[in-house]
C-alpha cells in the first residue's frame, strides 16, 4: 500500500467515523509511519545507523534512540504509541509493553503478556467527553462570571479612585478647618489660662500656707482640701505669721469657686477645644480610609483585577477535625471543630504560580511556628469554577498546607471546540 | 522512627518528652545513656586489672566423654567452684562454657539463637600432667592447652598460639549469693562494713534498678597474637576496623533507641551482635559471645600508635563483660574469611532469602498521610518513569497507634489501596511495633491481657511504659505461646485490611520505652522467671521472629516473608532485613552507612541498609542524589524521612536531579539478578553480600582498614561519593595481576593500585572484576515483578588470562518452592578458551523460565571472525559487533533460554 493510498484510506475511514486500523509496525504513530517501510532498510530516527527491516520490532534494541523497537520493550528509552480509538492517543514508555499491566485503553500494549485487558477506550472517551463538556460549561460560565467580575472590579476600582480623589479633596478642606479651629482654640484658651492663674494665686494666698505645711499636720483629702489633723493655737500662729495668711481654715480648705467672668472664659475655651478635636478626629478617620483604599488599590488582583472580589472575604471548609478558613490576600487559619484556639497557617505573601501564569497559586507564609519545625505556610491552588469555594485542604509536608480553591477568576476563555470523537483520532 | 518527641503527636507525652529529649541542637543527649562508669557492673569489672588470675583448674575433676570435656575451676579468693565445659564443634570451632558449678538458682542461658545443638567432634587427650592437659582438636596439629594454675586456655596450631583465654587473668564470675551473705562475708573477712555501691541496687537518673539477684556479672579476656585488625560487634556508628578502647569507654552492646545518634563513638545503638572477627594475612578467626545481657567489649593493642616494623609481635587483647547469664563462647578458627562466615552460619543460621521484590527500591516517609497521598506518590513514580516496589506506612496509618488497625479517616479502604498497588505489581509495608496501647477497646490489648502475655514489672503486675500510643504494654515475646499468638494475628482474617502484598516493619523493638531507664525497659521487669536484664538484647529478635512467622503462616507456609527490624541480635539474620535506624541528612551519616552495613554483613546480617536521604533534617539536593547513588548499591534500599522534613520524593528537585535519581534506581533494577543471586548465596553459605575488600583479598594489608568503598559479592567494587562538592575520589582497586572494568565506560584498570577517578554528579565509581560474569536485566520496568519474564544480558568481564565465571539463579521470586520443591534454576557460566558455557549446577532442580539471553557483552575481548551458538547438538551463527576502542564484543540476540545448556564459541 503506498503512502498516498494509505492516507486516502484513512481519511475515508475517518470521514465515516469508523475506528482506524493502523498499518505498519506495532507501536508507531501515524506521523512516523513513513519511516518504516516494509522490506526496506530502516534508518534509526536519530540517523545513527541503518538496519535491515526485519530487525524492526524483533525484540532486540539496535538503535540508540530506541526507534527500531516501537512495539517491544527491548529498548530502554523507547516509546510505544497506542491509538486508543475512541479516546485519546497516547505514548507510553516501551517498558510498559507486555508488563502485565493494562496501560493503553485499546489493550494494544499487552499483546503477549497474558494480561486480560479490556478495551475501555469508548467508555473512557465518553467519560472524558462528559468531563470535558462539563468543564467546558463550567469554563464558559466561569469565564462569563469572570467578565462580570472584571467589570465589577473595574467599576469598583474607578469608584474607589474617584472616592480617593474626592476624599483627598475633602481632606484638604478638613486640613484647613483643623488649622482654623486650632487657632480659635488657642485664642480662646489664652483668657482661660490667665483667669485660672489669677484664681489660683488668690487661693494660694489663703490656703497654700496650710498646703505647704501639710507635712506637719495636714492630710490631703483632695488637691484642694486639707484636713487639719493636729490643730493647735501655737501652730496656727506660727503658720499665720510665717506666711502672712489673712485667715486660716480651721478644719479644711478648698479651692473656692471661680467667679463668673472666669467661668465664661472656661466655657468658651472648652467649646473651641471640642470643635478642634472633633475636626482632628474626622481628619484622622479620613486618612485611615484613604490609606485603606490605597492599600486595596495597590494589591495585585490579577491582570484584569479579576481577583478583586476576593478581597476582605473569607471562605471556610470543614473537614473531619478542623475548620479551615481562607481570607484571600489576608490569611489562612485552622480551628479545631470541637473547641480550641485558632492556628495561623500563614498570612498573605505573594502569587507564586509558574512563570507563565503566576495567578494559579497563592502563597501564605509566616504562620504559627511548628514545634521544633518551620513556621506554618499554605499554598492555595486556584482552579476554574463557577463558585468560589475551598474544595480541599491537605498537609503534604508537616506544617506546609495545600488548599484547593475554585473561582471563576481563573477561568480561561474556552477554546471554540466542537467535541466529536473524531477529534481524538490522530491524523 | 525513634524516641523523637513532638507535641503534635504525643499530647500527654510532651511532658515526658521535654524532660527527656528537649534539645535544640542536633546531637544525642549523652546524659540519657550510661557510660561504663555509670553502669555498676561495668565499673566493677573494669576496675579489675590484668594480672594473676585467682582461678585454678582442678585437673582431678576432668571428665572426658566423646564430645565434651568438663573440668572444675576454683576461685582461690572465695572458693567458689565453676564448671568449665569444652566442646570441639564440627567445622573447626571450639565452644567454651563456664557456669557456676552449683548456682543458687539457674543462670540464664540464651535460647533460640543457635539453630540446633551444634554437632560435636571427638576430643582426645594428647597429654596430661599436674600443670595441665593438652587436647587434640583434630585438625592440622591444632591443640587446645588447658593450664591449671592459673587457669588459662590456649589454642595452638603447630608452634603458633592462635588465641588464648584468661591469659590476662580477667576471668571474673560473680556467683549468685544471698543479700545477707555479702555483708556477712565482708564482715568476716574484716573488710569495710560499707557495702559496695550498685551490688543490690543501682540508680541512674530517676530510675532505680532493684537487683534481687545481686551482682551476677561475668567477664573473660581473649588474646590474639599476631592480630592487629578486629571487626564486628555491631551496632555502633563507627569505623569498620574496631578501635582500641583504652582511655575511653568500651564498645557497648545494649539495644537502645538513641535519639539523634552521634557518629564515631562506641555508644550502644539499636541492635547487638556479640561477634568479633580477628584478621591478619594468615588467618581469620571469630569470637561469638553468646550472652543477651548488657555487654561491654574492651579492646587493646600493643601496636596502637606505634610505628610499624617494631620487633614486638603485634597482639590484640579483648575483654568481654556481661551483666548476667553465663560464659558461652564459640571460637571460630577460620582460617579463611569464608570459613568463619560458614562457621558462624552453622551456629546461628544464614540470612533469610528475601522475596526478590524486597531487593528493589522502597519509598518510605513518616508519614504518607492518607490513601489519596499513597495513590498520588504511586502515580508520581509512573509519571516520572522511576521504578519502585514498596511504599511504606509509618505509625500514623494506624488508628490511634493501635497496630494492626487503620485510621478510619485517612485509610478507610486499605484493601482498595492495596489492590491498587497490586494492579501495578507493587507492594506495601505497614508498621507494627511491639508496644501495645493499653486500651480496653483494643482487641490486641484485650487478648494479650486475657492470655496474660504482657511482660511483668518486678511486682508481678503488667509492665507499662510510655511509647507512641501513650501508656503501653509490652508483649512478652520470649514466650513461645505469645509468639505463636502474635503470628496468628497476621492471618488475613485477623489483620483486617491486609492482603498478600502487605508486609511488615518492626520498629521500636529494643524495646523503646520513652519513660524507662535509658529509654528502654527496666532491667528488673520480668519475663516469666527471667529478668529483663537477662534477655534484653534478644527481645527485638523475638519480635521480628514472631512477625516473620506470622507472615509465613498466613500463606500456609508458601510465601516468603519480608520484615524489617531496627533491633537485632545474633540470629536476627534469619528473619529479614535490618536498617541502621534514625540517621540524619548529613554527609557523615551517608559515609557511616558503609561501615555500619559492612560490620553487620561480617556477622551474618547481609540484608542491611540506611535511610536514604537521612531520617532527620532536610538533605541538600546534592546529598540526596549522592545518597541514592550509594543506597542503590547497598542491600536494603529504602528512602525514609522524618515527619518534620519537607517532601523529598525523587521528582521534587528539578528535572536534572530527577533524571539522576531515576538513572541510579534503574541501575539497581538492572542488577537485580545479581543481587538476588548474592542473597541466595548468603542464604546458602553465610557469605556477606556487601563486603569489605579484605574478605576477598585477605592477604592484601592495604584493604584491611578500607571502609569508604566495598564489594558487592566478589565481582562489583563500589566507591560511593560521600563528600560535598567532590570532583573525584581515589579508589583502591585490589588484586595484583587483576583488572577491573568501569561499569559505566567499560574502561579497564589494573588491580593493586590507588586510582583517582574524576566524578560528576551523574554517577559514582563502580567496577566489575575482570574474571567475572554478571547477569543483568537491562529492560527496567516499573517494578521488579514486571520484569519477571524479561531476558538477560550477560556482562562477561575477562581476566588478563581471558577467563571469566559467574552464576545465574532464577526462581519464582517469592515462594518457598525453591526450598520445598527445588523449583529453581542455578547455572554456572564460564568463559574459557574462547567459549562461554552455561552448565547446570542443580540437575535435579526443576523450574521453567521464559527468560532468555538477549545479549552477551564481553569486556576485554578480541575480535572474533565468527561466533557460533552450540545448543541441542546444533550450531548456529550469532551476529556480533566489536568496539575496538574499548575492546567490547557484543553478541546480538543469541536467544537461548536462560535455563538451557549452551555454549557460545568465539572463533
Amino acid at each position: 500500500m503506498t503512502c498516498v493510498h494509505l492516507l486516502l484510506t484513512l481519511v475515508f475511514a475517518v470521514s465515516l467515523g469508523t475506528p482506524v486500523e493502523i498499518q505498519g509496525p506495532r507501536g508507531v504513530p501515524l506521523t512516523s509511519i513513513q519511516f518504516y517501510v516494509e522490506n526496506k532498510p530502516f534508518t534509526c530516527l536519530d540517523g545513527s545507523r541503518t538496519i535491515p527491516f526485519d530487525r524492526v520490532n524483533d525484540d532486540y534494541c539496535d538503535c540508540k534512540d530506541g526507534s527500531d523497537e516501537p512495539g517491544t520493550a527491548a529498548c530502554p528509552n523507547g516509546s510505544f504509541h497506542c491509538t486508543n480509538a475512541g479516546y485519546r492517543t497516547m505514548f507510553i514508555p516501551s517498558s510498559r509493553i507486555n508488563d502485565g499491566i493494562c496501560d493503553c485503553c485499546d489493550t494494544t500494549d499487552e499483546y503477549n503478556s497474558g494480561a486480560k485487558c479490556e478495551n475501555t477506550c469508548k467508555e473512557l472517551g465518553r467519560k472524558e467527553r462528559e468531563v470535558l463538556q462539563k468543564m467546558t460549561e463550567i469554563t464558559k460560565e466561569g469565564f462569563l462570571l469572570k467578565q462580570h467580575l472584571i467589570e465589577e472590579a473595574k467599576k469598583g476600582h474607578q469608584e474607589k479612585q474617584i472616592k480617593v480623589t474626592d476624599m483627598q479633596e475633602n481632606k484638604k478642606q478638613l486640613d484647613e478647618k483643623v488649622e482654623v479651629l486650632r487657632t480659635v482654640k488657642e485664642t480662646a484658651e489664652q483668657p482661660e489660662k490667665e483667669a485660672k492663674e489669677r484664681h489660683l494665686k488668690a487661693w494660694e494666698g489663703e490656703c497654700s500656707c496650710l498646703y505647704s505645711e501639710s507635712k506637719q499636720g495636714y492630710i490631703s483629702l483632695s488637691p484642694h482640701r486639707w484636713l487639719v489633723q493636729l490643730p493647735s493655737e501655737a501652730f496656727y500662729r506660727y503658720v499665720t505669721e510665717k506666711y502672712s495668711c489673712t485667715s486660716y481654715v480651721s478644719s479644711s480648705c478648698s479651692l473656692f469657686p471661680y467667679a463668673n467672668p472666669t467661668v465664661l472664659w472656661f466655657t468658651a475655651a472648652q467649646k473651641a477645644r471640642d470643635d478642634f478635636e472633633e475636626a482632628e478626629k474626622a481628619l484622622r478617620e479620613m486618612d485611615d480610609q484613604i490609606r485603606n483604599i490605597e492599600k486595596e488599590l495597590s494589591f495585585d488582583f490579577g491582570p484584569d483585577a479579576e481577583f478583586t472580589y476576593l478581597y476582605s472575604q473569607c471562605y471556610e471548609l470543614t473537614t473531619g477535625e478542623y475548620i479551615y478558613r481562607l481570607c484571600p490576600f489576608n490569611r489562612v487559619s485552622q480551628k479545631p471543630k470541637y473547641g480550641g484556639s485558632e492556628t495561623n497557617l500563614g498570612t498573605w505573601g505573594s502569587w507564586s504560580g509558574p512563570e507563565n501564569n503566576k495567578y494559579l497559586l497563592m502563597k501564605y507564609e509566616h504562620g504559627t511556628g511548628c514545634w521544633q519545625g518551620p513556621n506554618r505556610s499554605t499554598t492555595v491552588k486556584l482552579t476554574c469554577g463557577k463558585e468560589t469555594v475551598v474544595t480541599s485542604t491537605s498537609e503534604p509536608s508537616r506544617c506546609e498546607y495545600l488548599m484547593e480553591f475554585t473561582t471563576p477568576a481563573v477561568c480561561q476563555e474556552p477554546a471554540n471546540t466542537d467535541l466529536s470523537p473524531h477529534d481524538h483520532v490522530e491524523l | 522512627l525513634g524516641s523523637q518527641c513532638d507535641s503534635h503527636k504525643m499530647g500527654l507525652l510532651s511532658v515526658v518528652c521535654v524532660s527527656l529529649f528537649f534539645s535544640s541542637t542536633f546531637a544525642v543527649d549523652r546524659g540519657n545513656f550510661k557510660t561504663c562508669d555509670q553502669s555498676a557492673f561495668c565499673k566493677r569489672q573494669r576496675a579489675l586489672k590484668p594480672g594473676q588470675s585467682p582461678y585454678r583448674a582442678l585437673l582431678e575433676t576432668l571428665e572426658l566423654s566423646d564430645s565434651r570435656l568438663t573440668l572444675q575451676l576454683i576461685n582461690d579468693n572465695n572458693k567458689v567452684h565453676l564448671l568449665l565445659e569444652l566442646y570441639r564443634l564440627q567445622g573447626n570451632m571450639t565452644r567454651v562454657k563456664i557456669n557456676e558449678l552449683k548456682p543458687l538458682k539457674p543462670r540464664f542461658e540464651v535460647p533460640d539463637v543457635l539453630i540446633a545443638e551444634p554437632p560435636t567432634e571427638p576430643l582426645s587427650v594428647l597429654s596430661k600432667d599436674d600443670n595441665g592437659v593438652v587436647l587434640s582438636l583434630g585438625v592440622k596439629n591444632q591443640r587446645l592447652i588447658v593450664s591449671a594454675r592459673p587457669f588459662r586456655l590456649d589454642i595452638m596450631q603447630g608452634p603458633e598460639v592462635l588465641l588464648s583465654l584468661n591469659s590476662r587473668g580477667l576471668l571474673a564470675f560473680e556467683h549468685l549469693r544471698l543479700h545477707k551473705d555479702t555483708t556477712e562475708t565482708k564482715n568476716k573477712d574484716g573488710e569495710s562494713d560499707k557495702e559496695e555501691v550498685g551490688l543490690w541496687e543501682e540508680t541512674f537518673k530517676s530510675h532505680t534498678d532493684t537487683k534481687p539477684n545481686g551482682p551476677t556479672s561475668i567477664s573473660l579476656d581473649f588474646s590474639l597474637p599476631g592480630v592487629e585488625h578486629v571487626y564486628g560487634i555491631p551496632e555502633h556508628a563507627d569505623d569498620l576496623k574496631l578501635k582500641t578502647t583504652d582511655g575511653g569507654d568500651p564498645y557497648r552492646l545494649y539495644n537502645l533507641d538513641v535519639f539523634q545518634y552521634e557518629l564515631y563513638n562506641p555508644m550502644a545503638l539499636y541492635g547487638s551482635i556479640p561477634v568479633m572477627l580477628a584478621h591478619n594475612t594468615q588467618r581469620t578467626m571469630g569470637i561469638f559471645w553468646l550472652n543477651a545481657a548488657e555487654t561491654w567489649v574492651d579492646i587493646s593493642s600493643n601496636t596502637t600508635g606505634k610505628v610499624r616494623g617494631s620487633s614486638e609481635n603485634p597482639q590484640t587483647d579483648v575483654r568481654w563483660i556481661s551483666e548476667s547469664g553465663i560464659i558461652d563462647v564459640f571460637i571460630m578458627l577460620g582460617p579463611k574469611p569464608s570459613d568463619v562466615f560458614s562457621q558462624y552460619a552453622s551456629l546461628t543460621g544464614t540470612q533469610s532469602f528475601p522475596p526478590l521484590a524486597s531487593l528493589g527500591y522502597h519509598q518510605c516517609r513518616w508519614n504518607y498521610n492518607d490513601q489519596e497521598d499513597v495513590k498520588s506518590v504511586d502515580q508520581g513514580f509512573d509519571q516520572h518513569d522511576i521504578p519502585y516496589d514498596f511504599i511504606w506506612l509509618d505509625i500514623e496509618h494506624a488508628d490511634g497507634k493501635r497496630y494492626f488497625t487503620w485510621d478510619p479517616h485517612k485509610f478507610p479502604q486499605p484493601k482498595e489501596m492495596l489492590q491498587g498497588l497490586m494492579d501495578k505489581k507493587r507492594k506495601m509495608v505497614a508498621i507494627v511495633d511491639p508496644h501495645i496501647r493499653v486500651d480496653s477497646g483494643y482487641k490486641i490489648h484485650n487478648e494479650i491481657t486475657s492470655k496474660d502475655f504482657y511482660v511483668k514489672n518486678k511486682d508481678g503486675r503488667n509492665y507499662e511504659g510510655w511509647c507512641w500510643p501513650g501508656n503501653s504494654g509490652y508483649p512478652d515475646f520470649t514466650k513461645p505461646e505469645m509468639r505463636a499468638w502474635w503470628a496468628s494475628m497476621f492471618a488475613y482474617d485477623q489483620y483486617e485490611g491486609s492482603m498478600e502484598n502487605l508486609f511488615t516493619w518492626n520498629d521500636m523493638n529494643e524495646p523503646s520505652v520513652f519513660n524507662g531507664p535509658e529509654v528502654t525497659m527496666h532491667k528488673d521487669a520480668l519475663h516469666g522467671k527471667w529478668e529483663h536484664r537477662d534477655i534484653h538484647n534478644i527481645y527485638g529478635l523475638y519480635v521480628q521472629m514472631a512477625t516473620a512467622e506470622g507472615q509465613t503462616r498466613r500463606s500456609g507456609g508458601v510465601e516468603r516473608p519480608f520484615v524489617l527490624t531496627r533491633a537485632f541480635f545474633a540470629g536476627s539474620q534469619r528473619y529479614g532485613a535490618v536498617w541502621t535506624g534514625d540517621n540524619a541528612a548529613e554527609w557523615d551519616h551517608l559515609k557511616i552507612s558503609i561501615p555500619m552495613c559492612l560490620s553487620l554483613g561480617l556477622v551474618g546480617v547481609s540484608f542491611c541498609g540506611a535511610d536514604v536521604g537521612g531520617f532527620f533534617k532536610n538533605p541538600s539536593t546534592e546529598l540526596l542524589v549522592r545518597w541514592y547513588q550509594t543506597g542503590a548499591y547497598q542491600p536494603f534500599f529504602r528512602a525514609h524521612a522524618h515527619l518534620d522534613t519537607t517532601r523529598r520524593e525523587p521528582w521534587l528537585f528539578g528535572p536534572e536531579n530527577t533524571a539522576l535519581i531515576r538513572e541510579v534506581i534503574r541501575q539497581r533494577y538492572a542488577l537485580l539478578p545479581y543481587w538476588y543471586q548474592l542473597l541466595y548465596q548468603a542464604h546458602k553459605t553465610g557469605m556477606p553480600v556487601m563486603r569489605p575488600l579484605w574478605v576477598d583479598y585477605p592477604k592484601d594489608t592495604a584493604t584491611f582498614t578500607i571502609d569508604d568503598e566495598f564489594l558487592i559479592g566478589r565481582d562489583l567494587l563500589v566507591h560511593p561519593v560521600t563528600e560535598e562538592g567532590s570532583r573525584g575520589v581515589t579508589a583502591y582497586l585490589p588484586g595484583a595481576g587483576e583488572v577491573w572494568y568501569d561499569v559505566h565506560t567499560f574502561q579497564k584498570h589494573n588491580g593493586a593500585q590507588n586510582l583517582y577517578i574524576p566524578v560528576t554528579l551523574s554517577s559514582i565509581p563502580v567496577f566489575q572484576r575482570g574474571g567475572s560474569i554478571i547477569p543483568r536485566k537491562d529492560r527496567v520496568r516499573r517494578s521488579s515483578t514486571c520484569m519477571e519474564n524479561d531476558p538477560y544480558t550477560l556482562y562477561v568481564a575477562l581476566s588478563p588470562k581471558k577467563f571469566a565465571e559467574g552464576e545465574l539463579y532464577i526462581d519464582d521470586g517469592h515462594s518457598f518452592n525453591y526450598d520445598t520443591k527445588k523449583e529453581f534454576i542455578h547455572r554456572s557460566l564460564t568463559f574459557a578458551n574462547n567459549a562461554l558455557t552455561s552448565n547446570n549446577l542443580c540437575p535435579n532442580c526443576n523450574f521453567l523460565t521464559s527468560s532468555w539471553i538477549e545479549k552477551v557483552l564481553i569486556l576485554g575481548a578480541s575480535k572474533p571472525s565468527k561466533v557460533l551458538l552450540k545448543m541441542d547438538g546444533k550450531e548456529t551463527p550469532v551476529d556480533f559487533e566489536f568496539d575496538t576502542s574499548m575492546s567490547v564484543l557484543t553478541l546480538r540476540k543469541p536467544g537461548m533460554n536462560a535455563g538451557a545448556d549452551w555454549t557460545l564459541l568465539l572463533q
